[in-house]
């Protein structure tokens, strides 16, 4: 018998009750020594600047960046922006929740598949979601450009079928964008998807079907209810960088199809109107803020029931 | 048993694992594109599609310099803010699992926030600190740093986190039992436990910073890195070199991952 073993015996074994141990007095205080500087470059780096964009959002929209901008809390930035930019800024939401309901579908199956179905290949199929990611993003976006194109195949085939009139096309359209942000966000609800699956335990869907229950209803009333944890953070995960994107908008859609993030970013580097897209940037922020506390307090209670 | 209900049972057995099949394949569908484009010798510059092969693209990989210079500067960052940000949120993680102190919910959220927040406003958020302080004119390398480590951070942290928590606490506690100063425990038994989760964070930081294009283009200044490289020529004309890089990434990062894979199961046969 090893010592491990035998320390086994001695240690109190649950590992959330490690702070039990015998600690020096110092170690509170490392505890602190080991968080601060990472703390301090989360602070300095994401919690400051935001107070910087606050701050941006507010300035005098007359001024410029070279000459500075004066603060005169101008609280009308916000609603001349909306009134400006209230149509990107809705179509951003509308293309992220369809992407990401469109990856919910996708993402549900191959988690599931990977998690019950796949037997000894769990490993390899995992491997697999990850890899294609792992080429750059706007590379792997220029591929879909060149499948989606005019005349291509896939443009071709549904001309033929008919799903798609002879001058139909799928470049700048929002089928494109929405099929980009699926494909480019799909591992972001695979994942957590699949850790919550995986957990479940095999013998409460057999026990629903030892009691009758057809396929489909054991699946609503055990695996589903039981997968909640996943699919909450998985939609969260895919919903929120697919609403701020503009990579796929900006390369397979057209001006038509704008999403938020290209107005923000051209509003910063090209019109050079801080203020404006301090203020956007602020709006997207809140709205996607409110959109997930009432989210979550909606899945909360759905989980109870 | 109804025809109704065995149907439904043969969909519950295959339709599913087929459907999940299906969806890796299509997850591969812009790779093969990738890998087939780095053959491909175009006709014409503006139109993207395959001609004819040629290798050429990976004879001379960097026929245009300004690829590989943005190419080098994407590397460098990479690892500078990959090494920064596992040095830092594994210091982290362990004050989370291993200490108990007043305001862990607080650092907790602080670590969350940066995975909740969409890139176009952290991004914007940083331009605008950097515009306040004075540093807009200053707009490079530094600049680009400081916000990948920013937001690999959060990253790193969960990664190692998940890795020290699900670690088994009675190897450094029979060390301890057996004479073992605290410094030779950590170094001779927590610190090798730990280090597949260390070394996946770094990896997941690398893939992050390499990648990020919506950050880095909002605080770059003049400076390219390689996805503004590939966002620059996708208006103008894509050299057919970008795609021998996202190859080779792909290939890279295959053979890491699964040398860590086969290595890990030769580990446990030995330990078996």
């Amino acid at each position: 018998m090893s010592a491990s073993t035998a320390a086994a015996h001695l240690a109190p074994a649950t590992p959330e009750e490690q702070p039990e141990r015998p600690t020096p007095h110092g170690r509170k205080l490392t505890g602190y020594w080991l968080l601060l500087p990472g703390v301090l470059w989360l602070v300095l780096f994401f919690v400051v600047p935001l107070y910087s964009l606050i701050a941006t959002s507010l300035y005098d929209r007359t001024g410029t960046v070279l000459q500075g901008y004066d603060m005169t809390w101008s609280f009308g930035n916000y609603w001349h922006t909306l009134q400006d930019y209230w149509r990107p800024l809705v179509r951003s939401i509308w293309y992220g929740a369809v992407a990401t309901l469109i990856c919910l579908g996708l993402g549900y199956v191959l988690a599931y598949a990977i998690a019950f179905k796949s037997g000894r290949w769990k490993n390899l199929m995992l491997v697999l979601v990850i890899a294609p990611f792992f080429t750059s993003f706007l590379v792997r976006t220029l591929s879909w450009k060149l499948l989606l194109r005019d005349d291509g195949f896939i443009v071709n085939s549904l001309q033929f079928l008919h799903l798609l009139g002879s001058n139909g096309r799928l470049l700048a359209t929002p089928v494109a964008v929405i099929a980009g942000l699926v494909y480019n966000f799909l591992p972001f609800m695979v994942l957590p998807l699949f850790a919550s699956i995986d957990k479940i335990d095999h013998r409460l869907i057999e026990a629903a079907s030892d009691l009758y229950s057809r396929p489909l209803t054991g699946f609503f009333k055990v695996t589903w209810p039981l997968s909640l944890p996943g699919v909450v953070s998985g939609t969260l995960l895919t919903f929120i960088p697919a609403v701020g994107d503009y990579i796929n908008a900006e390369l397979l859609g057209s001006p038509k199809q704008r999403m938020i993030g290209n107005v923000i970013q051209n509003l910063f580097t090209d019109a050079n109107d801080y203020p404006a897209a301090g203020a956007l940037s602020m709006m997207l922020m809140l709205l996607i803020l409110a959109m997930v506390l009432v989210y979550i307090r909606r899945a909360g209670t759905e989980e109870l029931l | 048993m109804s025809v109704l209900q065995r149907l439904g049972r043969w969909v519950g057995r295959h339709l599913v694992l087929m459907g999940g099949l299906l969806v890796i394949v299509y997850m591969f569908v812009p790779i093969f594109v990738v890998v087939l484009m780095s053959f491909n010798k175009p006709k014409s510059k503006l139109i993207y599609r395959f001609d004819s092969f040629t290798l050429q693209n990976w004879l001379n990989p960097c026929r245009d310099g300004s690829m590989c210079s943005a190419l080098s500067r994407s590397i460098q960052i990479g690892l500078l803010a990959t090494l920064v940000a596992t040095v830092l949120g594994t210091l982290m993680a362990f004050a989370l699992v291993r200490h108990r102190f007043a305001g862990r919910s607080a650092a907790n959220l602080l670590i969350f926030l940066p995975m909740a927040s969409p890139e176009i406003v952290m991004g914007s958020s940083l331009l605008a600190l950097f515009v306040a302080t004075g540093f807009g004119g200053q707009l490079g390398f530094a600049t680009i740093l400081i916000a990948h480590i920013m937001f690999c951070l959060s990253f790193v942290v969960v990664t190692v986190r998940a890795r020290l928590a699900g670690l088994d606490d009675n190897l450094e506690q029979a060390a301890m039992d057996l004479y073992a100063t605290e410094a030779q425990t950590f170094r001779r038994i927590t610190l090798p436990l730990v280090f597949p989760g260390i070394l996946g964070a770094a990896l997941l930081s690398f893939s992050l910073s390499f990648d990020d294009f919506i950050i880095t283009n909002l605080n770059a200044g003049n400076t390219t890195t390689f996805p503004m490289y590939v966002w620059g020529v996708a208006q103008r004309g894509v050299p057919m070199q970008v795609n021998v890089v996202g190859t080779l990434m792909f290939i890279i990062s295959i053979t890491i991952v699964v040398g860590a894979e086969l290595n890990r199961r030769r580990q446990q046969k030995a330990l078996a």
